[in-house]
């Protein structure tokens, strides 16, 4: 193969847990590849080396929090060629994003011994309400074959498969028997987006949504049968609001899950 | 020269998976896993289900505990021979570049012959819809052939319909009339428990002649005659009786394709339980060092928003075009493609629906709604 000049990436962090560059740190055999094909020259997590862009492709994990974040984002996306968001947080807001629908400031005065020490915005945003994304890894955390095949796919020059689909198709596609209809388990897989390979449904548990919402999901059809499944009040805005709370596909179904059961 | 209808007994068809195994075959049948009766291969005859039924309805499936040791008293399942035909996953091919020039290699098909045990009338007649599509036509499909071509088949007639099936309404019925290498029909009374045997090939007719039997008296022919007409007369599920095929070109523009939707989650569940849905997508696999690739073909569903991307954008992004898009090509536009329906009246798609959409009855809304158009 021609000589070709190494790609360069980078790895950052906003708000977040840390758990999506841990799933990278995690890729072992493939990430001693990885370092074969790409020079990575920013990633806190696993090195104190931090050289300056431009990069070719940027992972960006978590949500923007700060104003300090939201300067940074924008410089992070003029270094980068190619910007990829990683997990719940960075797509959707994450976890913290549940303040979006709170009062920040009485957490503020309540959680925290000395609240003038925080500096915060009113509201945990994904990535790409600042900037632009080229693609998105969605879950909390994300699925590590789905960053590998990404990278692969970049290397290789061709687009990634990410398709918008339900986890059921992958569900279906494993062999798997349905824990909705077959045991009466609640499942959140009709209108969540594919990628994890349908995880909790191999190990018949119901899927509770990690991966953020299809587009356009119907989530008000599908609580009416969770609720023939036993999900409660409580259960059901659990469910929709955690990691991906913010996303407007789930954060719609805020107003739905009160609805009378059929 | 063995009898062409016979009678075996419980531990023949045990016997019968067995055999099948020493003359070479992979053989998938009926078995109890987790909460359901799925199809997969047996390794032994003890493999195969016994003493379980289940209870069917729209939206849901659970296993029962039956008073007898019935092998197929049972409806249809959360897989079809699809799975086996036309997997779900396959590689197409893989490439290497390591030294230096580019190899493709085509993925060898497999050579294992199967043998499909406790095949439904009605999932016979999909197989042969199956074959038509993916083995008819200019270019057959050769991942396909090479599964189908040398399976064997063996029918278990339905003496217990489930509470979704409606074979009849589709043309078909509870009995195989041909296309088969044994057909069974199971019995189970006083007299205990056995399976009436029919042969419809030279390879059936050689194992039903290494196994133990008898020959059928005229009782037990008779007995099987009207069990199964009278499965005929108690399917759980009918479609309305109209022209399917003319009522879905009419119903284009019917208000209750937005009335499905609102219940729709497009999920795509009852694309992949289908046993004549065949639509497929093809993935690459490159690794990181861009040495090694691999073309995959996955299962896709019309209800999936890709499914329908062009140059631009999708074409059918609502709920209903992609409800109406896929209940218009089962019942009318199948016709027009593949000279039948594509639908075989099997119930999975009502039964795996998470939310209990039931096809026949909105082909039942669509019937009213279209007379009433009539009507006024
Ligand atoms: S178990 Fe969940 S993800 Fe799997 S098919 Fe059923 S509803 Fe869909
Ligand atoms: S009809 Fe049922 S199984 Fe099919 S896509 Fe709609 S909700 Fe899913
Ligand atoms: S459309 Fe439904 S009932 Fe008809 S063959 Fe397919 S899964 Fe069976």
């Amino acid at each position: 193969m021609a000589e070709r000049s190494t790609p360069t990436l980078a790895v950052w962090k906003f708000t977040s847990c840390d758990g999506c560059q841990l799933t990278l740190l995690d890729c072992e055999e493939d990430l001693l590849a990885l370092t074969g094909q790409v020079e990575i020259r920013h990633f806190l997590e696993a090195s104190s080396r931090a050289d300056p862009g431009p990069y070719d492709v940027s992972l960006v994990e978590g949500s923007i929090t700060t104003a300090e974040q939201e300067r940074l984002i924008r410089q992070v996306r003029e270094w980068s060629r190619v910007l990829v968001t990683i997990g719940a947080c960075a797509t959707a807001g994450g976890v913290q994003a549940l303040r979006n629908f709170a009062d920040v400031e009485e957490f503020r005065s309540v959680v925290y011994a000395t609240p003038s020490y925080v500096d915060t915005l009113a509201t945990s945003t994904p990535i790409a309400a600042h900037v632009r994304v080229d693609y998105e890894l969605r879950g909390c955390p994300i699925d590590r074959r789905q960053l590998v095949a990404v990278l692969s796919a970049f290397l290789a020059g061709r687009e990634p498969d990410l398709p918008d689909d339900s986890v059921c198709t992958e569900c279906k596609r494993r062999g798997n028997t349905c824990v909705m209809v077959a045991d009466g388990t609640p499942c959140l897989g009709p209108v969540t987006h594919a990628g994890c390979g349908a995880l909790c449904p191999t190990y018949r548990r119901g899927c509770y949504g990690c991966f953020g919402p299809v587009r356009a999901p119907n989530t008000r059809s599908l609580i009416r049968q969770l609720r023939v499944c036993g999900m409660g009040d409580a259960e059901l805005d659990r469910v929709f609001h955690t990691f991906n709370a913010a996303a407007p596909g789930f954060a719609s179904a805020r107003g739905e899950t009160d609805e009378p059961s059929q | 020269m063995t009898d062409r209808v016979a009678v075996i007994d419980h531990s023949a068809l045990v016997e019968l998976v067995g055999l099948l195994h020493a003359e070479g075959y992979v053989v998938v049948g009926p078995t109890l896993r987790e909460n359901a009766i799925v199809l997969a291969e047996l390794d032994d005859g003890d493999d195969l289900v016994s003493g379980w039924g289940v209870d069917t309805e729209a939206g849901r499936y659970r296993v029962v505990r039956r008073a007898d040791d019935a092998v197929f008293a049972h409806s249809a399942g959360p897989q079809s021979w699809k799975s086996f035909l036309h997997p779900a996953r396959r590689r197409l091919l893989s490439t290497d570049t390591s030294d230096g020039d580019l190899t493709v290699e085509p993925e060898p098909e497999p050579s294992r012959r199967m043998a499909f045990l406790g095949v439904r009338p009605c999932d016979l007649v999909a197989i042969g819809v199956l074959d038509r599509v993916l083995a008819g036509g200019r270019y057959p499909d050769p991942g396909y052939t090479a599964r189908r071509d040398g399976v064997l088949v063996i029918v278990a007639n339905c003496t217990e319909p489930g509470a979704t099936c409606f074979c009849v309404s589709m043309g078909g019925g509870p009995r195989a009339p041909a296309g088969f290498d044994l057909a069974l029909t199971e019995r189970v009374d006083d007299a205990g428990h056995r399976f009436l045997v029919e042969v419809g090939s030279a390879a059936g007719e050689e194992l039903l002649a290494a196994l133990p039997h008898r020959a059928a008296t005229d009782a037990d022919l008779r007995v099987a005659d009207d069990d199964l007409a009278d499965a005929a007369e108690h399917m759980g599920r009918a479609m309305p009786e109209v022209d399917l095929r003319a009522l879905l070109v009419d119903s284009r523009e019917s208000p209750h394709w937005a009335e499905v939707a609102s219940r729709c989650l497009a999920c795509g569940n009852c694309t992949m339980v289908c046993p004549t849905c065949f639509c497929t997508t093809t993935e690459e696999v490159t690794d990181l060092t861009g040495e090694h690739g691999e073309r995959w073909q996955r299962w896709s569903s019309c209800f999936d928003l890709d499914f329908s991307y062009l140059h631009g954008g999708e074409v059918r992004t609502s709920r209903q075009s992609r409800y109406r898009q896929w209940m218009t090509h089962k019942l009318s536009t199948w016709y027009d493609q593949f000279g039948s329906s594509g639908c075989v009246g099997c119930g999975r798609c009502i039964v795996w629906c998470p939310v209990g959409i039931d096809i026949t009855e909105e082909a039942a809304s669509l019937t009213a709604l279209a007379s009433r158009e009539v009507g006024t």
